[in-house]
Order: C-alpha cells, then structure tokens, then sequence
C-alpha cells in the first residue's frame, strides 16, 4: 500500500472513532480532548489533500482558540452532565428512529447531487501551480467575494453590540478603576514631608 | 467592474455602515447621555442613504452579487425612511419606559444594512447574509426590555424560530447549488430554464418556506403573534414594517429573476401560502383581546396578500406589491404610534377593551386610530383600499381569481375586528382619562392618519408609476 493511501486511511480512522468518543465520553473534559484528536486528524486529512494553509487553520484556530474555550466553558460553568443525560434510555428508540430517517434522507440527497447534479461527472479543478493555498484562498475571500466577507464583519459586530446590550449591567456602588485619575495624582498631593524635632513626636 | 465604480452603486450602504460605526464608537465614549445625539446622527445617515440611493448610478457589481435597479432603489429609499420613523418612535419611547440606551439606533442602523442589502441581493450568498443581518439585529431589538419576562420570551423564540428558518433556507441553497452548480440569480434561472429537476424543485421550496418564515406568512406564523406582544412597542412597529417589505422584495426577486422558468412550481406554493395566511389571519385575529396581537394576525393577512401579489408572476403584480407594501408600512406605523400615544396611569393600554370610551378622553387619538382601522380593513377611499385594489387586479389580470375571490372573503371576516375597536372607541362609556400622548407619537400618527386620507390620492399619483418603473427592473411580461 503506498504511503499516502496509508496515511489516509489511519487519519481517517482516528477521525471518525474520536469523533464517536466525543459524544460517548462520560467525562466531558474527555470529550473535549477527543475533540481536538479529531482536528489534527482532520488537519492531517488536508495536508494529505494538498490544503496545507487550511491545515494549519485548523490547528491553530480550531485547536488552539476554538477547543481552548470549550475547555474553559466545561470547567468553569457547572454544568450537571448527569441530569442532561437522563432519560437518554427513554428517548432513545425515537432518536434512533429520527436518527435513521435523517441519515437515509441524507445519503439519498448526496447520492442525487452526485448522480445528476451541476458537478455529477466532472473531475475537481486542480489548484494552480504558481499559487500558493493561502494566496489563492486570499483571492477568493478578499477580492472576489470582498462584498460577504464585509457583510460577515457587520454580522459579527451586530452579535457583539448584541451580547453587550442584553447583558452589560453597570451596577451602582462599584469602585472602579479610575486610570486617569491614578495617573494624574502627583507627589505633592500624596506625600509631605514633615521634619520632626527629635524626641517630640508629631500631633495629629 | 473596478472597486471605485462598485463602491459608488453601494453608496447607500456604505454610508449607513460606516454611520452605524461611528456612532457606535460616539456612544460608547459619551454613555447614555449621548443617545439623543446618537438618534439624530443616526438618522441624518438614513436621510443621506435615502438620498444616495434615489439618486446614485444603477448597475451590478461585486460578480453579480450586488444589483442596483430601479426597483432596489424604490425599496431602499422606503425602507430608510421608515427606518428614520423606527427611530424617532423609538428613542422617545425609551426615554420614558425603560432606561435610554444609545444601542437602539445603532441597532435600527445595522438592521437597515441589513434590509437594503436583502433588496439589491443578486446571489444566493447575498440573500442570505443580508437576511441574517437583518435579523440578528431584530431578536436583540425584540429582547431589548431584558428585566421583561414578555420581551425575554419574545426575543427568544423570534431567536430560535428564526434559526430554524434560516436552517430551511440554507438546506434549500444548498440543494440549489449543488444540482444547478450557479449561485447568482441569473445563472440559477439560464440552469432551470429548460426543465428543472426534482432537486432544484425540492431546494426551492426549503428556500420558499424559509422566506415565507421570516416574512411571518402562514403556516410558518406561529412566532409572530408572541413577538409582537412582548417586544417592546416601537422595536415592533419597526419590525412590522421596513423588514416585512424587505423581505417581500427578495422573495420577489429571488423567484421572479432567479427562478421564472419554473413559474408553474412556485406559483402553486406561493398561492396556497398566501390563502393560508389570509385564512389564519382572519380568524385568528377574531379571537384576540391584545391589540398588539390583532396587529399581528393582521399583518399575517397582509403577507398573504402581499403573496398573492408575487405568485402573479407579472409585472403588474411587483408593480402592486411595492405600492401595497408601502401603503401597509405607513399604516401599521401609524397605529403602533397610536398605540404608544395611550397609557394611563403611566401604564400602556394594550387590550381592546381598555380603548373604550376614547372618542371623550382623546378624540384626537381615537379619530387617527379610526381612520387607521378603516385603511387597514380596507375601506374605498383610504389607502388600505388602493393597495387591496393592486393586488386582487393583479391577481386576477393573471388569471387567479379563485384565491383572489378567497382573499376578499377573508378582508371582509377581518374587517369585523377593526369594527370591533372603532365601536369600543366610540359607543362605549370611558373607565379613566388617559394619559397626555408624547409629542413624536401624535406627530406620527396624525401624519400617518392623514396620509391614508385624503393625502394617499395625490401620493397615488406619484406613487403608481414609481412602482411601475421600480417593477420594471426585474423585465417581466
């Protein structure tokens, strides 16, 4: 078996059985690690491709911010695992069911995509040679399609002026930090120096 | 086409993008004391995208995403003047219900971005970014009164209601992309033109059902009566108006450009959506003692007209949807303004029962809301009659006349409502006096009174070939 077919097919195992022990994991900080297992697995699977800036993408945005946080949101929200898992048992025979007809219905769609769809028969276009992945990438995101990718900035700004307004709560009889206030203090206002007569002390 | 000329056709929204910017950055140095500053900035940049927009170069730009025609002209320069009337209603509304915070135009502001890319959307990417756009900034606007368990719940299904619609739309893009293999409108329709698959089929009606979702048309409804009744007022009439007329621009935009090759499929769902809606909004509205909630089930019903305007599939049918469009935003404006004008005891009156008597107590009010009702049920000589007018002629010049004939039956079952509040407004005794009603809110709803009669027969006239020039653009029979 040549190499790359190897490779492939270990990542791909990798992929796919942390991807089952993400959602069966008893321990969610678990689920959390088998999480990131599966995106260097996939991140190999697009070096494997030739993707090599998405690969990196992958680890540093998925693994390093993505993964991080959800690391963080398990530990620090007290979140009762076991109560979300309570009537798993009772509701599993119709999840089953959906789980089947969505699955069926899935592979149906993809098969008629494939077999008369717009692409059905046609080979992928291969990259160009003289471009590199994260040039051509940037081509597409910043000239070609330079109208969404603005239109996505104003969609992440609303969700942020979003969040703000709904929870933001200035509450009274908090000392804050005033900075300029901190800066602005000078040593005559703070120290004085005083010269004592020995053996008397200073009043008050 | 160069980046220079695609920024001049996008004037409009550049102003309002970087407007929204900078008054947010404006706000959040100056606090809350800034928010009457921040609604006048606000909406001097919806009146200079007003202008750009009635007045800029018409064209195509960004590989077809961006269209600006005549008829995405018409709507932005609705859309940002009802914009401009969201603000007004909502800034005084603020100051005296619940805490002023500055966000509330800015929010109107990104909205509008929102709505005026829906209009010009040229590509299925565009469409749907600008729904988003629009809408995330709408379930903030509806969850805005965060201490309300009302406005809460209302925020959070617009939120999670809206989600899924936007899954539907999305799921039925895709199926779209993947058997045309084109996501700009007009290959879309060169890839449906001869015979149109199964797939394609199947995609757009995920996508019709999506659209139909978030113009609250019937059955895809069920969100709309719980969000109009705990939004905060002014965030409501906003919500009923600009985005509604939005949205039934892309919607005719997208099936009458994208898809008119296969006319004979979507007309058939459109159709049978609009009679569900007229349907549900007549008698659901029979029921309700919440104003805000008939107000609802109404504009329910008027989606199902507004339907039945596109499923015509002529040019006089686009033609009776924008003029129907904005004769409807100026009515609902109107009567969620006479709405916010009563209180008493510093309380909002809400229900039915609580407007009797008003014709002693505040017969200025009463007569606007009497007027209002009478153009909204669709009396000859007010403008809710010239809108109905355009439509069923539309409908019934393209051969439609059974749902046309249902529609009218279902106008004459909703009329019974807003008899309803003008006989408690007028024959019925008065508990209380009300109280005084805000400047803005009289303002409003007295212009909007006004227009409805008589000034809607001079506006008509300028109002009829605006449309017809607007339908044009899209260059059906």
């Amino acid at each position: 078996m040549p190499l790359p077919a190897l490779a492939f097919y270990i990542l791909a195992t990798v992929t796919v059985v942390s991807g089952l022990a993400v959602v069966s994991a008893r321990n969610p900080v678990h689920s959390v690690l088998f999480l990131i297992l599966a995106f260097f697995s996939a991140a190999g699977l697009f070096v494997l491709l030739g993707a090599e800036f998405l690969a990196m993408l992958l680890v540093v945005v998925y693994v390093g911010a993505v993964a991080v946080l959800f690391l963080f949101v398990v530990m620090m929200l007290d979140v009762d695992f076991a109560s979300l898992r309570q009537g798993f048992a009772q509701y599993l025979p119709l999840a089953l069911v959906i789980g089947i007809v969505l699955l069926g219905e899935m592979i149906f769609v993809s098969v008629a995509v494939a077999d008369r769809g717009a692409a059905a028969g046609k080979v992928p276009v291969a990259a160009a040679a003289d471009m590199t992945n994260a040039e051509a990438i940037g081509r597409v995101l910043y000239t070609d399609y330079v109208y969404f990718f603005q239109a996505a900035g104003i969609v992440l700004l609303i969700a942020m002026v979003g969040a703000i307004v709904l929870t933001l709560r200035h509450k009274p009889n908090v000392r804050r930090q005033k900075v300029a206030v901190q800066v602005g203090r000078r040593r005559k206002d703070a120290v004085a120096v005083v010269s004592v007569p020995t053996g008397e002390g200073i009043s008050e | 086409m160069d980046l220079p000329s695609a920024l001049s056709l996008a004037l409009p929204e550049l102003i309002l993008a970087i407007g929204a910017m900078a008054v947010l950055v404006f706000g959040a140095f100056r606090g809350e004391r800034a928010s009457g500053a921040v609604a006048v900035l606000a909406g001097a940049a919806l009146v200079a995208a007003a202008f750009a927009a009635a007045l800029g170069p018409l064209g195509v730009a960004f590989n077809g995403a961006f269209v600006m025609d005549r008829m995405a002209a018409y709507s932005k320069v609705a859309i940002y003047v009802a914009s401009a009337f969201g603000i007004v209603l909502g800034h005084g509304w603020l100051g005296r219900v619940s805490n002023q915070k500055f966000e509330y135009s800015v929010l109107i502001l990104l909205a509008t971005i929102g709505m005026s890319m829906m209009v010009s959307s040229g590509d299925m990417i565009s469409l749907y970014v600008g729904v988003e756009l629009q809408s995330l900034a709408l379930y903030v606007m509806a969850a805005f009164q965060r201490d309300d368990a009302k406005a809460s719940e209302a925020g959070l299904k617009y939120f999670v209601l809206g989600a899924l619609s936007s899954g539907l739309m999305l799921y039925g893009i895709s199926l779209i992309y993947g058997f045309t293999g084109a996501m700009r409108f007009d290959a879309v329709a060169a890839a449906v033109s001869g015979e149109a698959g199964t797939g394609v089929i199947f995609g757009l009606v995920f996508l019709i059902c999506g659209l139909a979702f978030k113009v609250s048309a019937a059955p895809f409804h069920m969100w709309t009566p719980d969000v109009y009744e705990g939004g905060p007022t002014p965030a409501v009439a906003f919500i009923a108006a600009g985005p509604k007329l939005a949205a039934m621009v892309l919607f005719a935009r997208t099936l009458s450009q994208g898809f008119f090759g296969v006319h004979d499929q979507w007309a058939q769902v459109v159709m049978i959506i609009a009679a569900i809606s007229f349907v549900v909004g007549a008698f659901g509205g029979l029921m309700q003692r919440d104003i805000k909630r008939l107000l609802a089930y109404s504009s329910i019903a008027n989606m199902g007209y507004a339907l039945l305007a596109v499923a015509a599939g002529t040019q006089a049918g686009i033609q009776a949807l924008l003029v129907f469009l904005v004769l409807y935003m100026i009515d609902i404006t109107g009567f969620f303004a006479c709405l916010m004008a009563l209180s008493r005891d510093g309380r909002p009156v809400t229900t039915i029962a609580e407007l009797s008597g008003l014709r002693r107590v505040n017969p200025g009010v009463a007569l606007a809301l009497t007027v209002l009702s009478l153009s909204v049920l669709g009396m000859p000589p007010f403008s809710g009659f010239w809108g109905k007018y355009y439509v069923f002629k539309a409908a019934i010049g393209a051969g439609l006349w059974p749902i046309a004939v249902a529609g009218l039956v279902a106008s004459v079952v909703a009329a019974f409502y807003y008899l309803r509040i003008i006989k408690v407004m007028w024959f019925d005794a008065a508990p209380a006096p009300t109280d005084g009603a805000p400047a803005e809110t009289r303002l409003v709803a007295f212009a909007s009174a006004a227009f409805c009669f008589p000034l809607v027969l001079v506006a008509l006239a300028l109002l009829d070939p605006a449309a017809r020039n607007a339908a044009s653009a899209l260059g059906l029979g």
